[in-house]
């Protein structure tokens, strides 16, 4: 049960990193597309693991299934997201950064 | 585990306060919204640690509610700055 616990801990604190990782990205990015990658793939793993982590510290029950069932929505639902909005700034005219511009 | 819990939820809060900075001033829509989609996913982490701290096991369900409505909003509003509609 211990050991259990502690590898709860280490999932909820390596999923933790990844959202602090992915707001900063967000923050400190120089353009939308690189900020897409921070956001869409930092979010998507970081709230995984710790709900994994949420999963391992609950034990078999109702509730632990239902926070799978969140887990595998969210893996198939954020990245689809991300992706129809960077569709739709592509279609607008949003131009990549290139190295010596300015930030945008 | 429950102090872990409490730690867990101030850092989500200050990760969000550092995303509305982007809603804010992020320059066009487009910025604005997928900082909003980020503001939502953590919002969900932050609903069950929510149902984890005080014990009610009725927060999962809000979060997987809130989950679908997230995906929902964002594709609609995405449909609509293409087409001008939602049809």
């Amino acid at each position: 049960m211990y050991l259990l616990n502690a590898i709860a801990l280490a999932f909820i604190f390596i999923g933790l990193f990844f959202m602090v990782v992915g707001a900063i990205g967000l923050v400190r990015l120089p353009d939308f597309y690189t900020r897409a990658h921070a956001s869409g793939k930092c979010d998507t793993l970081g709230e995984g693991m710790m709900l994994i982590g949420l999963i391992l510290f609950e034990g078999f029950s109702l509730i632990a299934v239902k926070l799978l069932l969140l887990v595998i929505f969210i893996f198939i639902t954020s990245p689809t997201a991300v992706h129809a909005l960077v569709n739709i700034a592509h279609s607008r005219g949003v131009v990549p950064w290139k190295k010596g511009d300015e930030r945008k | 585990m429950v102090d872990i819990f409490h730690a867990s939820v101030i850092i989500l809060i200050l990760t969000i306060f550092i995303c509305l900075y982007r809603v804010v001033g992020g320059p066009g829509v487009e910025n604005r919204l997928i900082a909003v989609n980020t503001v939502g996913t953590k919002t969900i982490i932050l609903l069950v640690l929510i149902g984890f701290i005080y014990e009610r096991p009725i927060f999962v369900d809000i979060a997987i509610i809130y989950a679908m409505i997230n995906f929902i909003a964002t594709l609609a509003i995405a449909k609509y700055l293409r087409r001008g509609c939602i049809c």
